[in-house]
């Protein structure tokens, strides 16, 4: 038997933890992005970096996003292992150019002679009563993209590893963090990883519907699953984890077992995650399903004002009237 | 605008083939005084090969052997030049036009017309050339170029004063690619960086259609002065200060002065690609005027004062039509990629989603096979 130890820590803390680990396993990791140094990133994901590994390894940059990304992959190319952050989620388009038509594609343009070992960390969805352009949900542009991988935690465990796993992956990972999910808490293992990075994790057995969430709606899956469980509807709870690849397997195996499945996510569901998703599991589960694939996402508009991002996000009632819908075929 | 007016640019060799230092330039001068005569016509032959290789690229692609070419023809002088002054363990960011210089860092030249045939998109080692691969959307290279002068300088590569160790970086565009906001990026994040990197520009005044009036209001070597990158302006046509000023800006960078930039003003006599029809924009007694700066008719004038005779010009005449006859049998040698090169490098690591649609294709294939 192995003894673990465990510590509680917010998902922020984590990731700062999992960062930490892997600058101090190689050198050749860099931190760097808009503000990150001394101040610990506007999210304060990178605090203390600065004073424990130093200017050489964590620094700041002028604001310019494609200048970011643009310097990280010269740097991959000078073997560094380049983590950047975006300060918010709607503040990359400026880097898409780069990420998409640089990053995405040096491994197959130059026929694997150059590896693009970069992590593009960005603080993700809503929830958190921001201005215009800090409440987006980017994951499909880049889910979309070959080249890329596409990963985000939901809780502090997975933060500390999938970030140290990320940093390790020969490959460039978008590492979405859920900005509004940041100051939750939970246990985080120190010393073993939980699985393989692109695995997706069920987080709750059940045997009628099969919830699929990622990063921060994988919260108000499980409170959905609780109210459900409560109301005597049993709901397996799968989370993602990975968005590029997506684990289908695992999804397959839960639906074949349950014959139904919602999917749900911040982003509007048009051409989304939950679009693929509902296509493959047709395709791979079509005689083993009662109901048609259920979406809830957000809604095919920009993201609303503040005020109003109680009604655009989905939550626990949103979940649970799909789920009903679900079970009523 | 008439740029070519504008002073400061320097010139060693007037069209006329004539030498002579400006007053201020001596430093310049005095790197070309120290070439020996062999690396005099190095620079000549590198200059007669690569537009004959060029015309023979443009027959190719006139026969359908290539999708497109990308002709150079007129910026001889800034490629060559430029690209012999750059050091041994330096590392260079082309963007889509220098064929030149890949010639003067060992890339095969059948290379580049794999990528331009469709055979592949890249298809030389940057590690080994030093010669990074072409850039398609604009000025995105100028980034990855800092990044990697960036990377040098944490390496503690600068300013060691060991010429075997130290290195510098350089990125090349052309006057279009200025407008990118990368291009702006890429000199602020050098100059806050100081990072080892020279910016070379060959501004060869179109822009596909757009004339070089268009796109600036300012001369392009004062580009980087805002942010804090020194520049100047050299004749583009004249490969001895492209020589000269590429291998002293670029000695400086490695030695830990910063980031320079270098706009060498030259002309594209070709089209901008095979796709494209120059007599729609421009005016042909203009290309005329630039023809007759051309950059090897003037230093062959200069080597032949140099006391280098007719055996020499006819050796590289021949030398260039057999490159052409080589080239063309390459071309014609090309082999299609295997299908599953699709599938090669999109990921280093393994891929469950690649994989699948990987043995889709060979199944279907090998099924479908069976019909053709």
């Amino acid at each position: 038997m192995t003894m673990s130890s465990y510590k509680d820590m917010a998902i922020s803390k984590a990731l700062n933890a999992g960062l930490q680990q892997a600058m101090m396993k190689n050198e050749k990791v860099l931190m760097f992005g808009e503000d990150v140094a001394e101040l610990g990133g506007v999210f304060r994901v990178t605090e203390g970096l600065y004073k424990e590994f130093g200017q050489s390894r964590i620094f700041n940059t002028p604001i310019a996003e494609s200048g970011i990304v643009g310097t990280a992959i010269g740097l991959a190319m000078r073997g560094y292992r380049p983590v950047v952050e975006i300060q918010f989620d709607g503040f990359v388009f400026p880097a898409f150019n780069q990420i998409t038509s640089q990053l995405a594609k040096l491994t197959y343009r130059s026929e694997g002679s150059m590896q693009m070992p970069v992590v593009i960390r960005i603080p993700y969805g809503g929830g958190i009563g921001a201005v215009e352009h800090h409440s987006e949900s980017p994951e499909a542009y880049f889910a979309h993209t070959p080249g890329l991988r596409v990963v985000t935690p939901s809780n502090p465990n997975d933060a500390y590893w999938m970030m140290q796993q990320a940093i390790e992956s020969s490959d460039p990972v978008i590492m979405l963090e859920p900005k509004r999910r940041y100051w939750q808490k939970g246990p985080v293992n120190l010393d073993t990883a939980p699985m393989p990075l692109h695995n997706a994790r069920v987080m709750l057995e059940g045997t009628q519907v099969t919830l699929l969430a990622y990063g921060p709606m994988v919260t108000a899956a499980l409170q959905a699953a609780e109210i459900g469980a409560e109301e005597g509807v049993s709901i397996e709870v799968i989370d993602l984890r990975s968005l590029s690849p997506i684990d289908y397997p695992t999804i397959m195996a839960s639906v074949k077992k349950t014959s139904r499945a919602v999917i749900v996510h911040e982003a509007p569901t048009n051409v989304s995650l939950s679009s693929e998703i509902a296509a493959r599991i047709s395709n791979e589960a079509f005689y083993n399903l009662e109901a048609p694939v259920i979406r809830v996402g957000g809604f095919d508009t920009p993201y609303p004002p503040a005020k109003l991002e109680e009604a655009f996000l989905p939550d626990a009632d949103r979940i649970l009237e799909a789920i009903d819908r679900s079970l009523a075929y | 605008m008439n740029l070519e007016n504008q002073p400061p640019m320097l010139q060693l060799l007037a069209p006329d083939g004539t030498y002579g230092v400006p007053k201020g330039y001596e430093a310049y001068g005095k790197i070309i005084e120290g070439l020996d005569q062999d690396s005099l016509k190095i620079l000549y032959t590198d200059m007669a090969r690569i537009r004959r290789f060029d015309i023979e690229a443009t027959a190719l692609q006139r026969q359908g052997q290539l999708g497109l070419w990308v002709p150079a023809i007129g910026q001889e002088g800034a490629q060559i030049g430029s690209g012999h002054a750059v050091g041994k363990n330096d590392h260079i960011f082309p963007s889509y036009r220098e064929h030149g210089v890949a010639l003067t860092h060992g890339v095969e030249l059948i290379s580049i017309l794999k990528m331009m045939r469709g055979v592949n998109h890249g298809g030389w080692d940057p590690e080994e050339t030093r010669f990074h691969h072409y850039a398609i959307v604009l000025a995105t290279q100028v980034l990855h170029a800092v990044g990697y002068a960036m990377g040098v300088k944490l390496d503690g590569k600068v300013g060691t004063g060991d010429r075997d160790k130290d290195l510098a970086v350089i990125s090349y565009f052309g006057d279009g690619a200025t407008a990118e906001g990368d291009v702006s990026e890429g000199l602020l994040f050098a100059a806050v960086n100081e990072s080892p990197i020279v910016f070379f520009i060959q501004n060869n005044q179109w822009a596909i259609s757009s004339h070089i009036d268009s796109q600036t209001k300012v001369p392009l070597y004062t580009r980087g002065e805002g942010f804090g990158v020194p520049g100047m302006r050299i004749d583009g046509n004249d490969v001895l200060a492209c020589y000269a000023a590429t291998r002293l800006h670029m000695d400086n960078a490695r030695s830990g002065e910063g980031p320079f930039l270098l706009e060498a003003l030259t002309y594209r006599i070709g089209a901008h690609t095979t796709s494209d029809d120059p007599s729609k924009y421009r005016e042909e007694a203009e290309v005329d005027e630039w023809k007759a700066k051309d950059p090897i008719k003037r230093f062959e004038i200069f080597l032949r004062r140099q006391g280098i005779g007719d055996d020499f010009f006819e050796e590289v005449k021949v030398a260039g039509d057999d490159l052409a006859k080589k080239i063309r049998a390459e071309t014609f040698a090309l082999e299609d990629p295997p299908l599953g090169n699709i599938f090669n490098h999109v990921y280093t690591e393994q891929h469950p989603e690649i994989d699948k649609q990987r043995a889709w294709l060979e199944a279907y294939e090998a099924r479908m096979g069976d019909h053709e």
